[in-house]
């Protein structure tokens, strides 16, 4: 299996303070990689310096183009979508708009019409919200909403930045179903970071543990979830 | 009665104007979070191309897009060269560009046609409609800033670029994750703010003649119709703008302490009303942030 994306030696500072340590980690052509870690760990700063929102260093090969020095438009041009930390809704904009702005970089309108009809097929939800502002949603709502607008992009690689966060479990496992049924039928490769261990292992094929900027253990998520030491002492379920 | 009708259409005309320079001055606002108090001068020199035009014999159909488009690419170019290299400096440094800008673009359109007060034609022609209630240059400015707020409304609520700039301006970070080239964004805004501002000066040049500092007060009603609407609403700014001169003209003929002379603290006093009892404007919203 080839890699969709490949780094080696990722470095990320604020300021003069250094976040991350030189990581190497990668995620398959149509896989599903999860990066671990407690809070401060790093995990949200690996996706921001992926995607360029920060100053980094090191190699960054996204289907064997570096794109170490791109800035943040064009990286995302190439087709990898973030879903941010906080969901980085249009809290402005009805829940359409918000849709229509995930297909801002694609051209064909029949395309978008067709998967924005897609999008509230996967969340029906939205499409009784969809004129109504976005950020009146509730946060399971949004959270929907942050990964449909991803998906408008038809994307190759998706970011996704603790889904589950602050939602209800029945809820978190809605999504990770969608999120599993996205990657097989419509082949998008995912890196997801969560502090939810016991679902993400779920999902995922490959596992990243990260500590205090640091990998510290990696192999198949079957692994990790079996591996009783790294379950206690990170991941802490 | 007729005085009453005469000073709410002169007020309706005016607000457009005032209309105009708010939401030049919002969509500004949006994008960059400071006030452009360069903004009327911006207007001016507009009006000074305009009039340079007219004097060498170009025909008026042709003068007004030819200077929206001049400065477009203006407003641009000031963007890209003083604005875009500030970046995230505080608000004092903001502030003080402001502040040059406004002293640059004023001496050098002195510098250049001098400060002597020429008359500027109406495009609309002379003479009055409606038995001599309304002159036409009125009934011109009422239907150009009016054709003007429709179309731009129409542009930010209907066209893809609208919608980008619409998220440029509320949540850039998010903005560029979904592609959006949000430098250029702000600066489409820019050139965008210099164009409604050049059509505004080319309306309200007939009334207040041509001279370098024709602006000043018109930029302050601008403010204040801004801040009245509410900063944070183009929609408010709009309507604040017309309410100004609505107020504006009422308050000057039927009371007399005001009169011509004190029209313009009316715009001051506006300004601070609403800042003191709702600083968000009619129209604002509330920035709240999660933290």
């Amino acid at each position: 299996m080839s890699m969709l994306l490949e780094v080696e030696g990722l470095h990320a500072s604020y300021g003069d303070f250094r976040v991350l340590h030189g990581l190497d980690f990668s995620v398959e052509k149509g896989g599903i990689s999860t990066l671990l870690g407690a809070n401060g760990a790093g995990k949200t700063t690996t996706l921001r310096a992926l995607c360029g929102m920060i100053k980094r260093s090191g190699t960054i090969r996204f289907d064997g183009k570096d794109i170490s020095g791109k800035a943040t438009e064009d990286i995302v041009r190439l087709g990898v979508a973030h879903v941010p930390e906080g969901r980085g809704t249009f809290t402005g904009l009805t829940t359409e708009e918000n849709l229509q702005c995930g297909a801002m970089t694609r051209s064909s309108r029949a395309e978008i019409a067709r998967d924005l009809e897609q999008a509230y097929h996967w969340f029906p939800r939205l499409k009784e919200r969809r004129n109504q502002q976005a950020g009146t949603l509730s946060g399971g709502e949004q959270q929907m909403l942050a990964i449909a607008r991803a998906l408008m992009l038809r994307p190759r690689l998706m970011l996704l930045d603790e889904p589950s966060f602050g939602l209800a479990p029945l809820i978190v496992q809605e999504m990770f179903s969608i999120l599993r049924k996205v990657n097989q039928e419509e082949q998008v490769s995912m890196l997801i970071v969560e502090q939810n261990a016991g679902v993400v292992l779920e999902l995922a094929d490959t596992a990243f543990v990260l500590e205090t900027g640091d990998i510290v253990m990696s192999g198949s998520a079957a692994e990790i979830r079996d591996n009783e030491t790294i379950r206690a002492a990170y991941l802490g379920y | 009665m007729e005085l009453l009708v005469q000073q709410l259409v002169t007020g309706i005309a005016t607000g457009g104007i005032y209309a105009c320079m708010a939401l030049a001055v919002v969509m500004i606002y949006q994008a960059i979070h400071h006030l452009n108090f360069a903004q009327g001068e911006m207007a001016m020199f507009s009006t000074f191309i305009a009039w340079q035009m007219l004097a060498w014999g170009v025909p008026y159909w042709l003068v007004i897009p030819l200077t929206v488009v001049i400065s477009f690419a203006g407003g641009v170019a000031i963007e890209r060269l003083v604005i875009r290299p500030l970046g995230d400096a505080p608000v004092l440094s903001h502030i003080v560009v402001f502040i040059g800008l406004f002293a640059i673009i004023n001496s050098l359109a002195g510098f250049i046609w001098d400060f002597t007060i020429k008359p500027f034609p109406s495009p609309f022609g002379e003479g009055s409609q409606f038995g001599g209630l309304i002159s036409n240059h009125q009934v011109g400015m009422i239907a150009v800033t009016m054709t003007v707020l429709v179309i731009l409304f129409l542009f930010f609520q209907y066209t893809r670029v609208g919608l980008a700039m619409r998220a440029a301006a509320e949540n850039p970070a998010s903005a560029r994750l979904v592609g959006i080239r949000v430098g250029w964004m702000i600066a489409l805004g820019w050139g965008m703010a210099a164009a409604i501002g050049a059509i505004a000066g080319i309306l309200i040049a007939p009334i207040v003649f041509l001279e370098p500092n024709m602006m000043l007060s018109i930029l302050l009603y601008g403010f204040a119709g801004a801040v009245l609407g509410g900063l944070t609403s183009p929609t408010g700014a709009v309507f604040g703008g017309f309410m100004v001169g609505i107020i504006e003209n009422l308050a000057g003929t039927y009371i007399p302490e005001i009169g011509g002379e004190l029209k313009l603290p009316i715009a001051l006093f506006l300004i601070v009303t609403v800042l003191v009892f709702k600083p968000t404007g009619l129209f604002g919203r509330t920035v709240v942030q999660r933290v």
